[in-house]
């Protein structure tokens, strides 16, 4: 199946939940009105606390940065000594 | 135990498919650190290099003399092609029985190489991929708008695509699959999110290593606002083709 029907079928359920909420009236009228508005706040405030998390979470490796230029150093010495030629960059 | 696994490494044969355009010193720092990380393991490269004026298959012969033409096959093409052509046209010169393909550029460090393979071994994955996102992986020189679209894009991705995997773009990744790459029809960069969701929904078994990313030159791998269109499509058409 198309992943857009899925999602597309997640809201068809989640908007059929909806509106069986605003028929049955168990929850007040004028509530059930806003709670669209709120799914899609909070689904907003998923999507910014997850950047944010995954910011501050960040994996960072400034130590690998100076092994790379020992690696590439070692890698230029050999290859010149081999006839390979890596002198221009 | 220990018998049976020597015997399993010197079945395998690994091809490691590098694209490379203008990689004249990047490819022999490249071919150095693979032959330096895979001693144990049998292995080819395999260079698909698009015709770049500056003299990269001339260096790649270089490295032949060194290494040995049947280590390291230069299978160049006239003129750019794209990054997912070139992967099924080293493919189809591979004779390894894994595929590992990388960027030439050294974002990706052959030093990572043996711990995709000891993953692969543990747990009989089809797909093992790099992963920025854990503890023992990261990235070096982005600045905070770098890391923030970087973000922004995986937990889109996330949401609206549910791959299975956390990190979807910029890994080496190995595999027994034609498969994949054949249905794959993105060009580049978008190329490679499309492999890993495509894989994730034929159902193989993908898994990860921690990878880091570092960048040579601090801020230099920068995110203009054409490429963010360019994800936006690909995520898009993602979402309807597969």
């Amino acid at each position: 199946m198309k992943h857009i029907i899925k999602i597309l079928s997640l809201l068809v359920a989640i908007t059929a939940f909806w509106i069986g909420l605003l028929e049955t009236s168990v929850v007040p009228r004028s509530n059930a009105w806003l709670l669209p508005i709120y799914l899609i706040v909070s689904l907003g405030c998923y999507g910014l606390l997850m950047v944010g998390v995954g910011l501050m979470r960040f994996p960072t490796c400034p130590q690998e940065a100076g092994l790379l230029q020992k690696d590439i150093a070692e890698a230029k010495e050999f290859l010149k000594q081999q006839g390979v030629d890596v002198g221009c960059d | 135990m220990e018998e049976k696994q020597q015997q399993k490494k010197k079945k395998n044969k690994y091809s490691i498919i590098v694209p490379t355009y203008n990689e004249r010193l990047n490819i022999a720092l490249i071919v150095y650190l693979i032959f330096k990380h895979l001693r144990e393991v049998d292995f080819e490269i395999i260079v698909v290099d698009d015709g770049s004026p500056d003299g990269t298959q001339d260096i790649v012969k270089q490295l032949q003399q060194v290494y040995g033409e049947d280590r390291i096959l230069l299978r160049a093409r006239p003129r750019k092609l794209g990054l997912g052509t070139a992967y099924s046209h080293g493919l189809k010169h591979a004779s390894g029985n894994f595929v590992v393909i990388m960027d030439a550029d050294l974002s990706h460090h052959p030093k990572y190489l043996p711990s995709f393979i000891r993953k692969q071994m543990e747990t009989g994955a089809s797909i093992v991929t790099g992963t920025r996102y854990v503890t023992g992986g990261g990235v070096h020189g982005w600045n905070l708008m770098r890391k923030l679209t970087s973000r922004g894009a995986n937990v889109l991705a996330q949401t609206l695509l549910w791959p299975g995997v956390s990190d979807l773009t910029g890994s080496f990744r190995r595999s027994v699959l034609e498969d994949v790459i054949n249905s794959c029809v993105s060009k580049g960069y978008v190329f490679q999110m499309e492999m890993i969701v495509r894989a994730s929904r034929k159902g193989y078994h993908i898994e990860e290593v921690p990878i880091t990313f570092v960048d040579r030159v601090y801020g230099s791998s920068k995110l203009g606002g054409s490429e963010i269109v360019e994800y936006l499509k690909g995520l898009a058409y993602l979402l309807v083709a597969t």
